[in-house]
């Protein structure tokens, strides 16, 4: 194979190979890294495009800092839980003893409901959980329970993480099902036989093995509720001020006063990611040595 | 009562029966292996006695305490897997003390006793290799090496050799055997492999449609098998036209011939066997039964030279030692053989 | 024990995912007063606006379907042939919109082609259509390239390349006619996956200023009471619907697989 190649290709000064990528690598230049480096590089410009540090100290305002931080505790909580949640489902159908013709529909609704997000999975949940919604009137009229009187708000830190469940679950569930596959059953076997507990078993060899999955699953479910921008727009319209919701204020209509400071919210946003990307990989670095 | 005591074990599988009123005792630092073909519930009963499988009925007794309702992690059974099952994210030192780390022994103590196995299994440098840098010949040692480190009360080898190539699977098999000699562990082995089993085993138990066929050893099962199946499952054999004269006396008729056999033949219908090397090519001094034959196939093996005889419409398999000087029959040739009376196997049906 | 453990996990699962739906259902149907009725969807699908804007994205959807396949597919398909040593970085490449922020990338858009710069695709509308659709390939990419490398994977690629080679063929001729073909449902699969992807979406086009479903929804959110939970219900039906012929050629294929 190498050498057939390497003999149909006249030479080795001219990698005309490479081209077949291209197209590609061109593409994602474009649209991809330049605009994001765009970004970056206007973060750290002022009006007249000389070189400064002020925005980023921009950042550092009090009600900045507090949608970064709202956001970042918003995304952590439905990450958390939704990896946790997911992965407890994930395993009912793979380890549960349940009827095996559960995980066709449960992996199928998972694909679906992992990509209902945007807009309409707002509307379900003001059309549940908003001060007329089925689940807030029935609490209210069969038990007298009224949830906004005890303080209840979709549009809340608790609200948005219970909405941005509804598609972190299913996403931890469709990633993390075909590594709890992985699990062979010989390795609880071995690990019973020689006296371990459950416990012991999921501690010392199933959740090592699946560490790598578990954090990837958590970086990848951060982002997506970090970048989250439709859902909460159409819960809240701007009223809670994450991140995104802040960010697309600033690009309509430069709520900020100041476009170079849009700039770098937006590069805080790649920072964060980033930052959550980075302990992701170097974590799995460590905990991989036993990987091929 | 023995040291492994299994009673009446059922196993059932909604309307599947499995395993069916096995009984088996097994002296400490026995060797015995469950032979028989897949799905003859062989491995159902291994997994009864570790644990992994809940009986439908019966007992199993170890060392005279009734363990059939122990769950598998208070059993003290050690438990080797066909695809070797190390877990891949701990090293080959961490691997094998993984069982004396859930009992909670000590650092100092837990080292000495992964040396030691280590040591046992001839792999003393490779502690801080992980699984994936071994090859399956080492990985299967280890597994061993894991399986005995907390020094289990039996230990269980599930076809521990079917995934290894031919060569290693011989080495390993010879090191199996003497290590367990060496530790005088009382040992269940599950295999398909009739040679392995012959090669291991104190004693065999062949077992089909998930009973026991017979119980013996090795020298037993493969001279003296009791039912039709053993005979056929284990070795190669013929069966030969018979017709029963006189069962009590143990007078039959073979191929024509009158044969007399100096014991009586079991009543109802019965066929007489023997097995290829106990028959000759010509007449030989002690090898009363003589039968003509026509020679239709010959192949040469080296060493051994497999016949193939037509006697009376039947095909006959029979080998000979390659002898230099005498080359073998030509097809088509007509030869006599002959065979001790001795040696007939006499099965029912 | 770790059955009942399973059902619990299982149940509360259930009723978390399903009461949202049911919600919906009913609030979508509460439109006239005292009983429940379609008002809401016939208000919705008569809206000139929602067809306006819903055919619209249908139209976006499929050129991004089309400039994704035309895109995924050579590149996957070189990788796989001739440079496994790019897979990494082309890898990297394709998990990058998972996490960069799609508002981030937008963002960037509006700078980079904005009217003053060498591409001012923001200049006109066809340009913003344009540049929509290159914002909407790069959201897909993640899925378009892992749909399309593992249906690469099941065939033999290096085979039926210089099986088609010695019969004459040029590389068009090998794409079209012969790897296409082999991981068409794998392409399939990424397509619907885009098209329900590009249908809800909302930030980018929303701030590129096109008039798609994504920021239609929003508006009728912002204005009415019962339509929105009609769009919703909608929009979880085309996803689904997605999803599901997904999975029914994945199991037609099955089938195809077996039956060779």
């Amino acid at each position: 194979m190498t050498q057939s190649a390497a003999a149909r290709r006249p030479g080795r000064r001219l990698p005309l190979h490479w081209l077949g990528v291209a197209p590609f690598v061109l593409f994602a230049l474009m649209f991809l890294i330049l605009p994001t480096l765009q970004i970056v590089v206007g973060a750290f410009q002022d009006g007249q495009g000389r070189f400064t540090l002020g925005n980023i100290a921009g950042l550092f305002s009090p009600s900045i800092m507090a949608s970064y931080w709202i956001s970042i505790r918003i995304s952590v909580a439905s990450a958390l839980l939704g990896c946790l949640f997911g992965f407890a489902i994930a395993a009912a159908v793979t380890l549960g003893d349940l009827p095996r013709w559960l995980r066709g529909p449960v992996l199928t609704f998972s694909g679906v409901a992992s990509n209902f997000a945007g807009v309409p999975l707002a509307f379900a949940f003001l059309a549940t959980l908003g001060r007329l919604g089925l689940v807030t009137m029935l609490l209210k009229n069969w038990f007298g329970i009224n949830i906004y009187a005890m303080g209840f708000n979709l549009l809340s830190f608790g609200g948005l993480t219970l909405v941005y469940l509804f598609f972190q679950i299913p996403l931890m569930i469709l990633i993390i099902t075909p590594a709890l596959d992985g699990l062979r059953r010989e390795w609880r076997e071995a690990a019973t036989s020689l006296g371990a507990t459950g416990w012991q078993y999921w501690r010392m060899v199933a959740l090592p093995i699946l560490f790598p999955s578990l954090l990837g699953t958590f970086a990848l479910l951060f982002a997506n509720a970090f970048g989250a921008v439709a859902t909460a727009i159409a819960l809240t319209g701007s009223s809670l001020s994450i991140v995104p919701i802040l960010l697309f204020a600033q690009i309509r209509g430069d709520v900020l006063g100041d476009p170079n400071l849009g700039y770098a919210l937006a590069f805080g946003m790649i920072v964060v990611t980033a930052v959550a990307n980075f302990a992701y990989v170097w974590l799995r670095a460590r905990s991989e040595r036993w990987l091929r | 009562m023995a040291y492994l005591d299994l009673r009446n074990l059922e196993k059932s599988f909604g309307a599947n029966r499995v395993v069916r009123d096995f009984t088996l005792g097994v002296e400490q630092g026995e060797f015995v292996s469950l032979l028989g073909p897949s799905g003859c519930g062989k491995t159902t009963v291994l997994r009864m006695v570790a644990g992994f499988e809940q009986p439908s009925a019966g007992s199993i007794r170890i060392d005279g305490q009734d363990v059939t309702a122990l769950r598998p992690n208070q059993r003290n059974i050690g438990m080797v897997f066909q695809a070797y099952a190390l877990f891949p994210n701990l090293t080959v030192a961490q691997n094998v003390a993984f069982g004396l780390r859930v009992k909670g022994m000590s650092r100092r103590e837990m080292r000495a006793r992964v040396e030691e196995m280590l040591a046992l299994i001839g792999l003393p440098d490779l502690g801080g290799r992980y699984p994936f840098q071994l090859s399956g010949g080492q990985q299967q040692r280890v597994a061993l090496a894991r399986a005995l480190a907390p020094q289990p009360r039996v230990l269980l080898l599930d076809e521990p050799l079917s995934a290894l190539d031919a060569k290693i699977r011989v080495a390993l098999r010879e090191e199996i055997r003497a290590i367990q000699q060496r530790l005088g562990i009382t040992t269940i082995f599950v295999t398909h492999d009739q040679e392995e089993a012959m090669a291991l085993s104190d004693r065999i138990v062949v077992m089909s449609g998930g009973a026991a066929e017979q119980v013996g050893t090795p020298f037993e099962i493969y001279n003296r098998p009791a039912t039709r199946f053993v005979a056929e499952f284990v070795g190669t054999l013929n069966i030969l036209p018979t017709t029963v004269e006189d069962a009590a006396a143990g007078r039959v008729r073979l191929a024509g011939q009158a044969v007399a056999l100096d014991r009586p033949l079991p009543p109802g219908p019965v066929s007489l066997a023997i097995r290829p090397e106990a028959v000759r090519l010509g007449r030989a001094p002690g090898h009363d039964v003589v039968l003509p034959a026509r020679i239709a196939e010959v192949h040469f093996l080296g060493a051994v030279i497999r016949l193939r005889a037509d006697v009376d419409g039947t095909r006959v398999a029979l080998d000979s030692f390659n002898t230099s000087d005498m080359p073998p029959p030509k097809a088509g040739s007509a030869v006599e053989l002959s065979l001790r009376a001795a040696d007939l196997i006499a099965l029912p049906g | 024990m770790k059955r009942l453990w399973a059902w619990i996990a299982l149940a509360l699962g259930l009723v978390y995912f399903f009461l949202p739906l049911i919600g919906t259902l009913e609030f979508s149907l509460r439109k006239r007063r005292g009983e429940y009725s379609l008002d809401a969807y016939v208000a919705v699908l008569e809206d000139p606006k929602f067809q306006e804007t819903f055919s619209y994205s249908v139209i976006m959807a499929l050129f991004t379907i089309a400039f994704g396949v035309l895109l995924v597919v050579p590149t996957a398909y070189w990788v796989r042939l001739r440079l496994p040593r790019a897979r990494p970085v082309v890898e990297f490449l394709t998990l990058l919109p998972l996490v960069i922020p799609p508002i981030v990338v937008v963002f960037g858009y509006i700078r980079l082609y904005n009217t003053s710069s060498i591409l001012p695709l923001t200049g006109s509308a066809m340009g913003t259509n344009v540049l929509l659709m290159l914002g909407y390939a790069t959201l897909s990419l993640p899925y378009m390239y892992r749909a399309v490398d593992t249906g690469l994977r099941t065939i033999d690629v290096a085979t039926l390349t210089e099986a088609a080679q010695s019969l004459g063929a040029g590389w068009v001729t090998i794409l079209a006619r012969v790897i296409l073909p082999n991981v068409l449902v794998a392409v399939l699969s990424g397509a619907f996956l885009t098209f329900a992807i590009v249908i809800g979406e909302f930030v980018m086009a929303a701030l590129l200023n096109r008039p798609a479903f994504g920021p239609y929804m929003q508006l009728i959110g912002a204005n009415k009471a019962y339509e929105p939970a009609a769009l919703a219900v909608i929009a979880f039906a085309i996803t689904w619907a997605c999803m599901g012929l997904i999975q029914l050629l994945t199991r037609f294929q099955r089938h195809v697989r077996v039956a060779r």
